[in-house]
């Protein structure tokens, strides 16, 4: 795998037991009771987006499900409606993934906006058909926010697969 | 690819294809949502998964608290010291309604007695602590530290010290759920305190409420205060609710449009108080024993707003 395919850099290979922590600190960030604070990114959704995109193949819609039923209850929402989102996240990331990683990462991003921002729409329209009430339109914020915050993020998850193949005794990491 | 690790791509055995599973997994979150939506049974499964991810839940409410207590330790002694001697002044004004209060139950249960009508019961209630707000953008929900453990049951009435908060609606074994009165989908049976006018009041989001389906020359002022009318055999009669802040009486409309401002700190709580539940009358019309989910039956309230005017 490289940092995008244009790069002629290859990186170790991915661990499963990362991607299942980077999700599970993205849950807890999830959880972490802010309030009514409008702006604040889903980081669950975003960081779903960024293994769909980077690994489609371990990452995928069943994740996606599994995470967006544990989403529902935390935020005491409707069951299905996080889940809904993100299966359709999900598979928009897996079938766009060898598209987008052929971009640099200020145009991955651009990429990204509009997947985030269909999934906030998707739980927008279920939630009025469901009967509750309109949140205000900074409730489209956040997935802005979400991608301005990919940049940074694509390094932050890709620092244990840019590490060198071969260990030297004589450096730290 | 001479990296160690990568393995290649499987050419054919490639599983489920992606639009299949796209199909499978969007028709379950549907069928989740439908059941939700429409038969609310999904009660099991949710109080599963909350009591899972509850230590995580926990975990992440403590550094929030914490920085809570740290605003607290800093915040000037100046604050502290004029709070206490207004929390002084407002005790030793209170306490000659508090030295009476006794008496004049003993008064009260003797007047009722003699009226022969019903005791008005006592209750008990639990204090809790606002843990935090849902973080869901469409309702307006708070988590209390009180669940299944502390015998809360869904239907509770919660108060503060001014007056009625909300409903607990979901109970989870150790947290549980309460929806605010300003919730969209919350309605209460209220009555005007100055003439007894009995009507409908529910949430209209935006930390406001509306009184729903009075006619349009109903006698209603702004300042009135609502109390809960006790009608709906879930709230004590008498609790004071909202204040009538804005009416709207356009002839066009069958209804007028009467706004309502929360008495209590509907929005802006941190300790609440959960009523014990109240026992039904033993003598009900049918339609009303029917309507199993209190504070939801729409159909039943409606029927005593009509019957009230």
């Amino acid at each position: 795998m490289q940092p995008t395919h244009s790069s002629r850099r290859i990186l170790l290979p991915v661990k499963g037991w990362f991607i299942l922590l980077t999700l599970f600190v993205a849950l807890f960030l999830n959880l972490l009771p802010l309030g009514r604070v409008t702006g604040v990114p889903d980081w669950v959704a975003l960081v779903l987006a960024f293994w769909c995109v980077r690994e489609p193949r371990k990452a995928g819609m069943a994740t996606a499900f599994v995470l967006g039923v544990v989403a529902d209850v935390a935020d005491a929402s409707l069951m299905g409606q996080h889940a809904l989102a993100y299966v359709l996240l999900a598979f928009a990331a897996t079938s766009l993934s060898r598209r987008i990683l052929w971009f640099p990462l200020g145009q991955q991003a651009l990429h990204i906006l509009p997947l985030l921002l269909g999934a906030q729409v998707v739980m927008l329209l279920v939630r009025m058909m469901g009967g509750a009430e309109f949140p205000g339109i900074l409730y489209l914020l956040a997935p802005v926010i979400a991608t301005v915050l990919w940049h940074p993020l694509t390094y932050l998850l890709l620092i244990p697969q840019y590490r060198p193949v071969d260990r030297d005794e004589n450096r730290p990491i | 690819m001479s990296v160690v690790g990568h393995t290649p791509p499987p050419f054919f055995k490639r599983g489920v294809a992606p639009l299949a599973r796209l199909a499978i997994f969007v028709s379950l979150s549907l069928f989740l949502l439908i059941v939700d939506l429409r038969f609310r049974t999904l009660d099991m499964l949710r109080a599963t998964i909350a009591t899972v991810i509850y230590p995580l839940q926990q975990l992440a409410y403590r550094p929030v608290e914490f920085a809570g207590g740290a605003g607290k330790y800093f915040s000037s002694l100046a604050t502290l010291q004029s709070e206490n001697a207004e929390l002084r002044d407002r005790q030793l004004a209170t306490a000659n309604r508090l030295l009476r209060q006794e008496n004049l139950e003993l008064e009260n249960r003797r007047l009722r007695e003699l009226l022969d009508m019903r005791d008005r019961q006592p209750t008990q209630g639990q204090v809790a602590d606002v843990l935090y707000a849902a973080r869901d953008p469409f309702s307006r929900r708070i988590i209390i530290d009180k669940g299944m453990q502390n015998d809360i049951s869904a239907g509770q009435v919660v108060v503060d010290d001014v007056g009625v908060v909300g409903q607990i609606t979901r109970v989870f074994p150790l947290i549980s759920e309460v929806t605010l009165l300003t919730d969209k989908n919350q309605a209460i049976p209220v009555q005007v305190q100055r003439n007894g006018l009995r009507a409908v009041l529910a949430g209209a989001g935006s930390g406001r409420m509306e009184l729903r389906f009075l006619a349009a020359n109903a006698e209603v002022e702004p300042g009135d205060i609502l109390v809960t009318s006790g009608l709906d055999g879930v709230y004590l009669p008498g609790l004071p609710v909202a204040k009538v802040d804005k009416i709207d009486r356009d002839a066009a409309y069958t209804f007028a449009r009467i706004l309502c401002e929360p008495i209590a700190g509907v929005e802006r709580n941190g300790q609440v108080l959960v009523l014990a539940p109240r026992n039904m009358p033993a003598a009900q019309p049918d339609e009303q024993i029917s309507n199993d989910k209190p504070g939801r039956g729409r159909k039943v309230k409606r029927g005593q707003a009509v019957n009230g005017h």
